[in-house]
This record gives structure tokens, C-alpha cells and sequence, in this order.
């Protein structure tokens, strides 16, 4: 669990649409160099057929696709895999860099529920993040479908998972200044969208999670209504609308931020495991 | 007869037929609607929970956009020995699908039913291992 902060700060700050992916058949750790070979085949292959075209996209992409050692939870836990896609750059200059548009990441924390009933062949690699174009993600997610045999699902995140995530995030030791907790109600069955915007001062929410937890390191559903209830309660007190009746779609803390369409942003390296960990678990339910 | 929450205004008490079944619905996507069925449960005289309240769950067809925990509604089957039934209203099929199961449940408690009586609901809440 001793993440270098250094090589996994990439990985903060950046808005990652999350899916779920079932275990990859005959995925061999030494051969990422291939793999990598025939992706960038693959993306040329499909970008000369037409498909997924954006105007202006250069034709060059260049695939690397690496392991990432410390980042996973147990020692069942496979190394978490990264791959990125870069546009070969034109200029024959040696200062031009590769422009970096695509990232996704494949991995694992605490997934031992789904590798432990898993057989022979197969890795388990439950949580695939990506950033970057929708139309790089297909043809990556093609790829890895046809090659390995899974299958990958956006995946979702109900509003009672969006409690959780904020009244454990919200609970997190802050070390110095933070922003503010905010939840992002959608209110149902109107004509007009309509959003409601419920942020709380951190120390404040920080104080009720307090005093809610009765077990450090232990939560429980009961913990989390708790929470949840005080907070309607409040609101309904000064605005007279019941937010338990509408619908949690976006909590943002600290630590992290999550919407309900299955996009997260990590922000805090030391909590990127905690948080990798709820994840992991949410995708597993989904493919189980 | 359709209420919002219980108790019923007592000013039409005595215009009031007698009630055979209650069905407690709970939306899936709101809390709320779970909050207000356990504070109304507060207002139901014991002798409808032999076999003549149901809890009916809505909305479970979108998994995505749950908003309760499904144990405590399990559980609160379990506290008042009355069935829970799940059906999605915006499909048509488990919409009358679930109406007529609904109507023959009326049917029991009101006593159109001969041999049958709401009581069997209770028996068949009963789990094999309290026997």
C-alpha cells in the first residue's frame, strides 16, 4: 500500500469516467510491448477505415501501455496497468514532445472477492478509468474486448453509493485548508431540470461525521443515514424542501469528487487507495 | 383510496368503508418516501399487520438511481410480518402484473375468498426455521 506519491500524481486532479471490466483471458504482463504494437495497429487500422473520426485528429498515435508496480491493495491484487495514447508529433525537431490525449488505467484494490473465484488465465483487473476522448476510449475498449475476451460497462454509481463516498470522505483528517463539502441534488419530476446545491462548510461536516461514527475505521449504513438525515433535516428546517426525496447526483469533498454518471476526481494522493478501494468494490458488484 | 401519509383526516371517519388492505409504497429513488412509510406505520392499529398491510417497492428497474438501502426495507418486512412486493410502475407489463396480484390479496382480506383469509400471509412470512 506504499504508493510513491510522486508516480501516481498524475492521477489527481483529473476527471476519470469509470467503467467496470470483467476479468482479461491470457493477459501476459510481459508482453505490454506488444500489446502496445498491436493497439497502435489496431487505432490506425480503425482511423483508416473512417470510424471515429474527429475533424482535425492527426492519424499518428503512438500507444504505450505500462505497469504500474505499487498500485494495487493486496498481495492478490494484480499491478494496475496504464495506457496511454500520444500524437506522434510532426515536427522532426528533437525538443517537440508527444501531446499526450488519451489515458486509461486498468486496476485492482482490494479485489480480492472477485480474483479469489476466478480460474487459471484469467486477470483480474475489475476498474478501467479513462480521461480523454469518448471516440479513443472505444476503439481501446474494442481492442481489449477482442483480445482478451472481457467485457467493459460504464459504470454507474447510485445516489445511496454517493452518501457513502461523502460521509467517508467527509469524515477524512484535513490538513489544511479545505473546500467546502458540496451535494448536488436533482430534483425529480419537474418540466425544467432543476438542481439543488447543498455545500457545507468542511469542519462542519467533518464535526457531525464525528459524532455520528461510533468505530473508527468501521462504517455502517446506519452511520451513513445518520449523516445523511441530519443534513435533509437542516435543509428542510431552512428551505422547507425535502432532499431525501430528490435525487443525490454529485458529492464533492476534499479528498475526492464523485458524479453519478460514474465520473470520479481523486484529489488527495494519500487518500487514492481508500478511494480506489470503494471503487474497485463497485465495480465487482457490477459484474458480479 | 390513495393518502400521501397516515393518519387519515378524522373528520371523514364515518363516511369511511371499512379497510381490508393496506399497501405502503416505496420509491427505490427516495429516501423520503422510505422515511414517511416507517413514520406511518406509527398510525396503524395492530390488527392489520395479520396479513392486511403489504409493502410495495417501485421503481426497481432502474438499479442505478437507488436511493435506499434494500436491507432496511427487507428488515422492515420482516418487523411487521407483511410481505414486500418489488415492481417497476413504468413498465406496463409488471404494472398490471402487479395490480391484479394486489387485487387478489384485496380480494382475501375483504373475505371473497372462501377457505382463505388474510392469516395465511402471516404463515407464509414465517421462515421454515422458526418452526
Amino acid at each position: 500500500e506504499n504508493v510513491d506519491p510522486q508516480k501516481t500524481a498524475f492521477l489527481l486532479r483529473k476527471a476519470w469516467t469509470l467503467y467496470s471490466v470483467t476479468p482479461l483471458y491470457r493477459f501476459h504482463r510481459a508482453r505490454l510491448r506488444d500489446y502496445a504494437r498491436l493497439l497502435s495497429a489496431f487505432i490506425a487500422a480503425e482511423k483508416q477505415k473512417g470510424l471515429a473520426v474527429e475533424v482535425g485528429v492527426e492519424l499518428d498515435i503512438k500507444v504505450a501501455v505500462s505497469s504500474l508496480a505499487d498500485l494495487r491493495g493486496s498481495e492478490q491484487d494484480q499491478a494496475a496497468v496504464l495506457v496511454q495514447l500520444s500524437l506522434r508529433s510532426r515536427a522532426s525537431s528533437r525538443n517537440s514532445e508527444d501531446k499526450l490525449v488519451w489515458l486509461g488505467w486498468f486496476c485492482s484494490m482490494y479485489g480480492d472477492d472477485l480474483s479469489e473465484n476466478v480460474p487459471e488465465d484469467f486477470t483480474c483487473l475489475p476498474l478501467f478509468l479513462t480521461h480523454g476522448a469518448e471516440s479513443y476510449t472505444s476503439m481501446v475498449g474494442s481492442w481489449f474486448q477482442k483480445t482478451f475476451d472481457c467485457c467493459f460497462r460504464r459504470l454507474a454509481i447510485s445516489p445511496l453509493n454517493l452518501s457513502w463516498m461523502v460521509a467517508m470522505w467527509a469524515g477524512c483528517k484535513l490538513d489544511r485548508a479545505a473546500s467546502a463539502v458540496e451535494l448536488v441534488f436533482s430534483m425529480p419530476r419537474l418540466s425544467q431540470p432543476l438542481d439543488i446545491s447543498y455545500a457545507i462548510h468542511p469542519e462542519d461536516a467533518k464535526a457531525l461525521w464525528d459524532t455520528v461514527q461510533k468505530t473508527p475505521g468501521e462504517i455502517t449504513q446506519e452511520e451513513v443515514d445518520v449523516f445523511m438525515d441530519c443534513l435533509y433535516a437542516h435543509f428542510h428546517r431552512h428551505f422547507k424542501i425535502h432532499l431525501s426525496a430528490a435525487k443525490l447526483v454529485k458529492v464533492s469533498t476534499v479528498v475526492a469528487s464523485a458524479h453519478c454518471d460514474g465520473i470520479v476526481k481523486i484529489l488527495h494522493s494519500q487518500y487514492l487507495p481508500g478511494v480506489l478501494m470503494l471503487l474497485t468494490e463497485l465495480a465487482i458488484s457490477q459484474i458480479q | 383510496h390513495l393518502a400521501t401519509s397516515l393518519p387519515l383526516p378524522s373528520e371523514r371517519d364515518h363516511f369511511r368503508p371499512r379497510i381490508d388492505l393496506i399497501v405502503f409504497m416505496i420509491d427505490i429513488k427516495s429516501k423520503y418516501s422510505l422515511k414517511n412509510v416507517e413514520a406511518s406505520l406509527a398510525y396503524v392499529d395492530a390488527s392489520f399487520f395479520l396479513g392486511k398491510v403489504c409493502f410495495l417497492v417501485t421503481g426497481v428497474g432502474r438499479v442505478n438511481a437507488c436511493s435506499i438501502d434494500m436491507n432496511a426495507v427487507c428488515k422492515l418486512g420482516e418487523t411487521y410480518c407483511s410481505p414486500v412486493l418489488f415492481c417497476e410502475l413504468e413498465l406496463e407489463g409488471i404494472r398490471v402484473a402487479t395490480a391484479q396480484r394486489l387485487l387478489r390479496m384485496l380480494q382475501i382480506c375483504a373475505g371473497h375468498i372462501p377457505g382463505v383469509s388474510a392469516l395465511s400471509f402471516v404463515s407464509l412470512m414465517r421462515k421454515s426455521d422458526d418452526d
